[in-house]
This record gives C-alpha cells, sequence and structure tokens, in this order.
C-alpha cells in the first residue's frame, strides 16, 4: 500500500511540475497587454511604461516563471495586476463559495443517485426501473444552465422563495449562504445525479451476474443481502471514478451557473481575469485547479485501494 | 485585514438588519460590470467611476447630470487675463473619511502626483499643460498653466482629477478614502460593494444612509434579480429586448437618457483603399444608421453624423451629410476606380453593440459591394490588434470619454486622421475661454471630420436605466459613468 502511494505521489508531482511550464507558456503566448487593459485608450506611452514596471512585466520570462513557481511554492501567489490585492486571498475568497457549491452539489447529486440507482438495479425491467431510467435519460439530455434558468423562473421570480443570485457572503450567516447556493447547486447536481444513477445502475446489474453473486445466492440469502453485503462493494469503483471527475468538473467547470446566478466563483474570476489579462491570476488558478484535479485523482487512486484489495498488490 | 474583516462585519451586520426590512433608507444598485480596484486615478475602468465618482470621491470641479461642470471642492475660481493663472478658493472645513483635513497641500499633491513622471494616471493628457500648482494658503491653490486651456475646469472634473489624501493615495484601490458624502464599508468581491452616509459630510446630507451596487454580467440573470427584485436600480441595463416587459409592469420605470458613447465605425485612414476620401464616403453613405440602431440597440440610441454627443449644446446635426444611399456609394466606389468593391476586415470587440452591429453593418456593406471579413476579438485583442498595431480595415466601437474629439487632432490615433486644417481649430480651441467662441470652433470641427468622413458615425449609445416605480433623483443621462447617490431618494 506505500510503496503504491508514493508511486502515485512522485507520478503527482511530475503532472504538476509540467502543468505550471504548459500554463504559463499558453498564457503568456496569448497576445493582449494587461497595462493596455487598465489603462484604455487614452493612456501614453510614459503611463503604460511606467505601469509596466510596476506590475513586473518588464522582466524577462524566464525570470518571471521563476518568481511565480518560487512565490508559490512558499504560498505567494503574487499581487493581482488588475485588483491590486493578493492573488491567494483572492483565490481563497472564491473558494469559499466554489468549494461549499461544488460539495453541496456533489451531496445532493449523490443522495439522489444513489438510492435512485439501486433501486433501479434492484427492480431490473419493472415500471420503477424504466421511470427512473427515462428520467435520467432527460437529466443527462437538459444542460444545467437551463435547468438553472427554469429553477430561477419558478422559485426566484414567481415565488419569491430565493433570490435570483448572487452570494450573501459567510458574514451573513450559515443560512443565508445555504439560501444563495440551494438553486445553483441543484440545478449543478441534477445532470450529474443522472449520470450517476446510471453508472450506479449498470455497474450493480454487471455484478449481480456475477458467479460469486450466484453463489451467494445459493448460500441461501435473499436477493436484498447480495446486494447489499456482496454486490453494492464491488460496484463502487466505476462509481468512485464517475465521483472524482463530476467534482473536479463541478470545481472548475461551474463557469456557466456562476454565470448565471451570478456568483463570485473560481470560475468566473478566471473569466474576468481572462478577458482582463490579469495573468497572474489566471496562471495561479488554473495552476490550482490543476492541483485540485491531480490530487483528487490521486484520492480517488488511493480510494480504489481502499475498496479493491487487490490493487494493493499490484505494481 | 482582521481588522477590516472585524469592521466589516459589524457594518454588514447593521445592512443586514436595514436590508431585511427593506428600509427605504438604502438602495441596491445593480450593474454589469464590476471595478477591478476602486481608485479613480490609477486606471480606465468606468466601472470605477460607477461606483465612486461623486459619492466617495471628490475633485475641485465636478459634472451635473446634463454635462455641465459646476463647483465641487473648489468654491469658486479667478483666471488671470491672459489666461494662465487659475486661483482656486477652497470649500473651508472639508474632511477626509478618515478625519484629516483636506486642505490646499493635499490638492497640490493630488494634481502633481497625476502629472508626474511615471505617473500611471490613465488620463495624464488632461494635465498636460499644468506648469506647476502652489499652495497659497490652506483653502487657496494657484494653478499655473504653460499655455491657455479653456478645457481646464472641464478636465478638473473628470474622475481621474479627483482630490486623494497623500497618507492614504497608495491603498485607495481596496479602501478608498476620499472627501464625498459617502464613505467605503466592504467590497464581497464578485458580488457586491456596500457603501454608507458619511455622517461628517462637509456639504448638503443626502437622503440613503447606505448603498450597495451589485455586480451582474449576465443579461438573462440581470433581467432576473430585476424581476425577482433583488435589485432597485439597475443602471447600464444590459439586455435592451426586455425592456418593454419591464416598462409595462407597473412596479418598474424605464429611464432612457443618452451616454458619452460616440458609436462610430472606424476606418483605418492610412489602409488603401480607405485613404481615398471617395471610398470613406461610400461607406459612408452605405450604412443605414435607423437599422443598425432597431437591429442591434433594439431602437435604443440617437443617429449622430459627427463625432460629438447631441445632448451637447454646442451639436450640429449632421446625418444628413451621410445619409443612407446605396447607389450613390457605389457611384463613389466606381469613381474611385472600385466598381467592383473590395475586401477588408471588420474587426469586433465584444459589447453587443459592436457584434451585433458589425453582422447588420456587413450586410449594408455587402450591397454596395464591400466585402468584409468578420473577426470578433475580446478587448485585451482589440487593444493590442486594432488600437495598437492598427492591424484593421474596420471596427465598430463606442467612444465613451466626454467631449473627446480632440483624438482626431492626433496623426498617430488608431484610426489615423491626419488633418493639419483639424489640428488648427483644436490649437485654437485650447486658447479659447470664451464660451461662445468655444461653441463655434466646436461646431467647425464637427464639420470638417464629417466632411473628410472619417469614420462611419452610427449613433449615441443611450443610457438604460432601470427602477423599481418608487426611486427618484436618477440620472437619465449619463455625461460620466457615475450612479450619484446624493440626488438619490425614494418617493413618500
Amino acid at each position: 500500500m506505500i510503496g503504491y502511494a508514493l508511486r502515485r505521489l512522485a507520478s503527482l508531482i511530475a503532472s504538476l511540475v509540467v502543468a505550471s511550464l504548459v500554463i504559463f507558456t499558453v498564457i503568456e503566448i496569448i497576445p493582449g497587454d494587461p497595462a493596455a487593459y487598465m489603462l484604455g485608450m487614452n493612456a501614453q506611452p510614459d503611463t503604460l511604461a511606467a505601469l509596466r514596471a510596476e506590475l513586473g512585466l518588464d522582466m524577462p520570462k524566464p525570470q518571471r516563471y521563476l518568481t511565480w513557481v518560487g512565490g508559490m511554492l512558499r504560498g505567494d501567489f503574487g499581487i493581482s495586476y488588475t485588483y491590486r490585492t493578493p492573488v491567494s486571498r483572492m483565490i481563497a475568497d472564491r473558494l469559499w463559495v466554489s468549494l461549499p457549491l461544488a460539495i453541496y452539489a456533489l451531496v445532493l447529486s449523490t443522495a439522489i443517485a444513489f438510492p435512485a440507482g439501486i433501486y433501479a438495479a434492484s427492480r431490473r425491467g419493472k415500471m420503477a426501473d424504466v421511470t427512473v431510467m427515462g428520467a435520467t435519460q432527460l437529466g443527462v439530455a437538459v444542460p444545467n444552465f437551463w435547468f438553472a434558468m427554469i429553477l430561477v423562473l419558478v422559485f426566484a421570480i414567481n415565488l419569491g422563495w430565493f433570490s435570483a443570485g448572487g452570494f450573501a457572503g459567510w458574514d451573513e450567516g450559515y443560512w443565508a449562504v445555504m439560501r444563495s447556493l440551494t438553486l445553483p447547486a441543484l440545478a449543478l447536481a441534477l445532470p450529474q445525479a443522472a449520470i450517476l444513477t446510471r453508472v450506479m445502475r449498470s455497474s450493480l446489474l454487471d455484478m449481480l451476474g456475477e458467479d460469486f453473486i450466484r453463489t451467494a445466492r445459493a448460500k441461501g440469502l435473499s436477493a436484498r443481502q447480495t446486494l447489499w453485503r456482496h454486490a453494492l462493494r464491488n460496484a463502487m469503483i466505476p462509481v468512485l471514478t464517475i465521483l472524482g471527475l463530476q467534482f473536479a468538473f463541478l470545481l472548475a467547470g461551474s463557469i456557466i451557473i456562476e454565470q448565471v446566478f451570478s456568483l463570485p466563483g473560481l470560475g468566473r474570476l478566471v473569466f474576468q481575469a481572462i478577458s482582463a489579462r490579469d495573468l497572474i491570476v489566471v496562471e495561479s488558478v488554473v495552476m490550482l485547479l490543476v492541483f485540485a484535479v491531480i490530487t483528487v485523482n490521486f484520492a480517488v487512486d488511493l480510494a480504489y485501494a481502499l475498496v479493491d484489495p487487490r490493487l494493493r498488490a499490484r505494481r | 485585514m482582521n481588522i477590516r474583516h472585524l469592521l466589516t462585519a459589524s457594518a454588514v451586520a447593521l445592512l443586514a438588519g436595514i436590508g431585511a426590512a427593506r428600509a427605504e433608507g438604502s438602495i441596491t444598485i445593480g450593474m454589469q460590470l464590476e471595478p477591478p480596484n476602486l481608485d479613480p486615478t490609477g486606471g480606465a475602468a468606468e466601472a470605477i467611476d460607477s461606483v465612486v465618482y461623486a459619492n466617495i470621491f471628490q475633485g475641485l470641479t465636478r459634472f451635473t447630470s446634463d454635462g455641465s461642470v459646476v463647483a465641487n471642492l473648489a468654491d469658486s475660481w479667478d483666471i488671470s487675463a491672459d489666461g494662465l493663472v487659475y486661483t482656486f478658493q477652497l470649500h473651508p472645513g472639508v474632511t477626509f473619511h478618515d478625519g484629516s483635513a483636506m486642505d490646499a497641500e493635499d490638492v497640490k499633491f493630488s494634481l502633481d502626483r497625476a502629472r508626474a513622471e511615471g505617473s500611471t494616471n490613465a488620463q495624464k493628457a488632461l494635465f498636460a499643460e499644468i506648469a506647476d500648482v502652489t499652495v497659497v494658503d490652506p483653502t487657496t491653490v494657484r494653478v499655473t498653466l504653460a499655455a491657455p486651456n479653456g478645457n481646464l475646469l472641464f478636465n478638473l472634473a473628470w474622475g481621474d482629477a479627483v482630490i486623494v489624501a497623500p497618507e492614504t493615495a497608495d491603498t485607495n484601490a481596496t479602501n478608498p478614502i476620499g472627501t464625498g458624502p459617502y464613505t467605503f464599508v466592504n467590497w464581497v468581491q464578485g458580488d457586491r460593494i456596500n457603501l454608507a452616509r458619511n455622517e461628517a459630510y462637509w456639504g448638503t446630507a443626502p437622503a440613503l444612509e447606505t448603498a450597495s451596487f451589485r455586480f451582474i454580467s449576465d443579461p438573462t440573470a440581470a433581467l432576473a434579480a430585476v424581476m425577482a427584485e433583488d435589485i432597485d436600480v439597475f443602471s447600464g441595463f444590459p439586455a435592451p429586448e426586455n425592456l418593454p416587459q419591464i416598462a409595462a409592469d407597473p412596479r418598474f420605470q424605464v429611464i432612457t437618457g443618452s451616454t458619452e458613447g460616440e458609436t462610430i465605425l472606424a476606418m483605418n485612414n492610412k489602409l488603401p483603399p480607405f485613404d481615398n476620401a471617395k471610398v470613406r464616403e461610400a461607406v459612408s453613405h452605405a450604412i443605414d444608421r435607423q437599422a443598425i440602431i432597431d437591429g442591434a440597440m433594439f431602437g435604443y440610441g440617437t443617429p449622430i453624423g459627427t463625432h460629438f454627443a447631441p445632448h451637447n449644446p454646442a451639436y450640429v446635426d449632421l446625418t444628413a451629410a451621410s445619409g443612407h444611399d446605396p447607389e450613390l456609394a457605389k457611384k463613389l466606389l466606381a469613381e474611385a476606380g472600385l466598381a467592383d468593391g473590395f475586401t477588408t476586415t471588420l474587426k469586433l470587440p465584444p459589447p453587443s453593440y459592436a457584434r451585433r452591429g458589425g453582422e447588420i453593418v456587413a450586410a449594408q456593406l455587402a450591397a454596395v459591394g464591400i466585402r468584409t471579413e468578420i473577426e470578433n476579438l475580446e478587448w485585451a485583442q482589440w487593444l493590442e490588434q486594432v488600437f495598437k498595431a492598427r492591424d484593421f480595415g474596420l471596427t465598430i466601437v463606442s467612444h465613451t470619454e466626454p467631449m473627446d474629439i480632440g483624438i482626431y487632432g492626433n496623426p498617430d490615433y488608431y484610426f489615423q486622421y491626419d488633418n493639419q486644417a483639424f489640428r488648427d481649430v483644436m490649437a485654437k480651441l485650447t486658447g479659447t475661454t470664451d464660451p461662445a467662441a468655444r461653441t463655434a470652433l466646436l461646431q467647425e470641427a464637427q464639420g470638417i471630420i464629417a466632411a473628410d468622413h472619417v469614420n462611419g458615425y452610427l449613433f449615441q449609445l443611450a443610457a438604460l436605466t432601470v427602477a423599481k416605480a418608487g426611486v427618484r433623483g436618477l440620472w437619465a443621462n449619463a455625461p460620466v459613468a457615475a450612479n450619484d447617490l446624493s440626488a438619490i431618494s425614494w418617493a413618500e
């Protein structure tokens, strides 16, 4: 188990180094001068030069790369060009929106998908199974921003239970935050739940066809007992993979939902920073997201090993 | 950060109490763009002025809702007979939000800082003629010019010329300290900025106790926020297609006015064939302004025939000189030796006036034989390719700075118009302080660029404000990107 974990860790570090190089190069290649964006159409050449020097944009690129990476290792992500505040604080602020939102959505999606998937598998071919599968078909086909707009229309504009968007801020208390995040989390969770339900069901059905299940049944266990004691644990591997992918997606890919609900999350921060050519913010946030995705994958790899003892022995 | 959070928490707790009751002493104003920071002297982003202008920061003079310039921190001024020396009498007893006194030293500091070498003021040209700023006594400042400048009082009204204190100038980006009727409370980045009434304000106390600015960039989300009554006012409403629906709802009012944004089809005057005046004239006549206003802006916008705001008293309506006439356009192209038309680029920045307007312009140009390759650019790319490298044939952009006809006097400006006669008029204008003579010169300048068809003049961008029916005192026009809170109140 230790050796397995160390090997995964080494590949994690190598991925991070490569990612940092690629991110820096790609972002530096994009045309557009942050100083020109900030100072607009009437700026004079000497003003632009002064601002570029102030932002450190006149340094050679290799030096800027090393400064950036060195800073990140010490936990210093630099100062945003346009916002003039430390990038680490901006990321932390946004993370306090994106992370709870991703977790909330993930909890909702598993809370819907696990029972639905297990139920559908246990009623295979019956009316209940057909209904659940039909609903998931719809959930997979409909994009989440459409759900979002419908939710706003019904619950914010017509019923007035929630605000149509915005984020109250943690200073307003726990309930205010939950209120701000419920509709977006639901919009994010529904399509994810649909996918997860289908994976759960098909994975369980695969397992139920295996020889060991027949043995368990032959031993005298009921259908329900075999399902819960034997099939479910073995069916978890594909489900965990999808969950890991979904969490990464929810963290980094909720930009459209953030836009629809005007939530100040990470996705919108990147979007704003790209259009303002706030390179340091873009680089740092993308790097953080890469780090998050790689770490989640690492955690999922370890979780496989916990669920499946055979993986611990394999090299 | 900790202290700020503590302050924030208490202030927010206060706001929450007020907000929950929807007390009429507070207002929530929606805007599409969030300011990158709150220092109006260090960036060109309009959203900065939208929050801080006249609310947090003030200058010696200021703009009013009709675009005229009035006294602000300066009570009065004397101008020497040769127009070179301005002596400002400051309002006595003015304090900054941190309690320190605002005096002549602060004025000298602010103006010197803006015009200094290495200054990062986005509008440094406003201060170009200033040769010296002298403190006479704590409430008297003498500004000496190198050459007469009839625009000085106008220039000093810009957000880029506000008075800041030396102690706080460097932190205004995140914690703005000014002299205005509202103080900065906190900023939930990505969501809102909260302001509170300055109880120590030197002027008339405003009606509203607190105000928040909320940032909603998506047009659909903006509509949802208005319909759900999350916000009281949305200034610069981004979904004009929904205005009839809002106007028909008795809960809301729609206010339409004019901005300083001359929206033009800019032509690269140095790039063949646009170096030929006949070709530029042909482009002007190929365009049907009303069709663009109706199609791209849902009917909101005023046609213009030159680079000047129609709400300005000195405006001359020259739209007839470049009326829609495709036959004339074809004839002019033939005279220029381009009877078969030509192909050029049409580079479009992100705003909907450009993207939607661009499609219509392209179709209208195609009707007279001018084929365009449309290229959609982000702002940063547009600044790089079009504005800096001048690598374009045509582009659509709105020039939002007030009274910016002077850009035609700079042959290096991106559309590269080079005309000595025009520059002479501008030089005369700078040296003239008499209002009637200035109006005559401005009208002459408008005529020159219209006659030369420097650019295709499309329309003046409309200022679209949506508000709850009970809100009073909102500016209809936007001579400067500002939401002047001190005038706003709720109807009884």
